[in-house]
């Protein structure tokens, strides 16, 4: 098997994910695109690491586990503020969302 | 080795088939459910790439817990369960030329370096040799010696997120 073949397929989940973010306006589908972004990250990191093996092989793995438990932390408190813009406005359309525009 | 080649051309073609979906559909709970799909296949590839238990943790983290908490978001934010339209916003024509854009830069960086570089096969290393190098065993030895501050750090983190998300969503 090629290197290119993960790395490209972690690209295309990568610029997927990229897509999802810039064009939905629905809070949770925003975060399941960020999920998709991480996923792809995971696999660049242990195709590389199994690339190089021996220690590398070992770090991607313990690395992708990282990013996994960073990336169930950041779902729990993005679906908390989610839910919270819910209870004050009673949508979850982030376009409505511009307190921070001047 | 072709063998393993067929199975990776089947799961990468599920999971950006339904990746596509996921960020094209217009139901949330679908959405949901194409994101379970996605996550599987991703998980099935880390076993083509000798990882098992990253492989295990994804199946049980990310389908078992992640997605759950995604349609508990759903539910908890009374989001329309048919057809909606109003998931979209008006930028997706300029999105899909950054993602385009991005897609081919990185392709042309990742041929033009890698081109036809060959993953190691390990075809003369026995079952035995390949799990003591980076099997479960070896990935638990590593994780509680040489990165055992990062894991702590890792544990004080999901900890503090925890905490964080029931300020934030307690109702008082």
């Amino acid at each position: 098997m090629l290197i290119n073949q993960f790395l490209l397929l972690g690209a295309a989940l990568f610029c997927i994910g990229v897509y999802g973010v810039l064009a939905r306006k629905n809070g949770v589908l925003v975060l399941m695109s960020i999920e998709l972004i991480l996923n792809a990250v995971n696999i660049n990191l242990i195709a590389f690491g199994h690339l190089w093996g021996g220690e590398s092989a070992i770090s991607g793995q313990v690395f992708a586990l990282f990013t996994i438990a960073v990336a169930a932390a950041e779902v729990g408190v993005g679906l908390a503020i989610i839910l919270l813009i819910y209870r004050n406005r009673t949508s979850v359309d982030l376009d409505e969302v511009d307190m921070m525009k001047g | 080795m072709v063998a393993q080649n067929i199975a990776f051309g089947i799961l990468a073609a599920a999971s950006v088939l339904s990746a596509l979906r996921l960020v094209t559909t217009k139901n949330v709970v679908h959405a949901a459910l194409y994101l379970v799909v996605v996550l599987s296949s991703v998980g099935a590839i880390y076993v083509l790439l000798f990882a098992e238990f990253v492989a295990v943790v994804q199946i049980l983290v990310y389908v078992g817990a992640i997605v759950v908490l995604f349609l508990f978001g759903i539910m908890l934010t009374r989001a329309q369960l048919g057809r909606a339209d109003t998931l979209d916003n008006d930028q997706r024509g300029i999105a899909a030329v950054t993602a385009l854009f991005l897609v081919g830069v990185l392709t042309y960086v990742l041929v033009d370096y890698f081109g036809d570089d060959k993953l190691p096969d390990y075809e003369n290393m026995s079952q035995a040799a390949l799990n003591a190098e980076r099997g479960t065993r070896a990935v638990g030895d590593s994780i509680f010696s040489t990165y055992l501050v990062p894991f702590e750090a890792i544990g004080l983190l999901l900890t503090a997120a925890l905490v964080g998300a029931i300020v934030l969503a307690r109702r008082d």
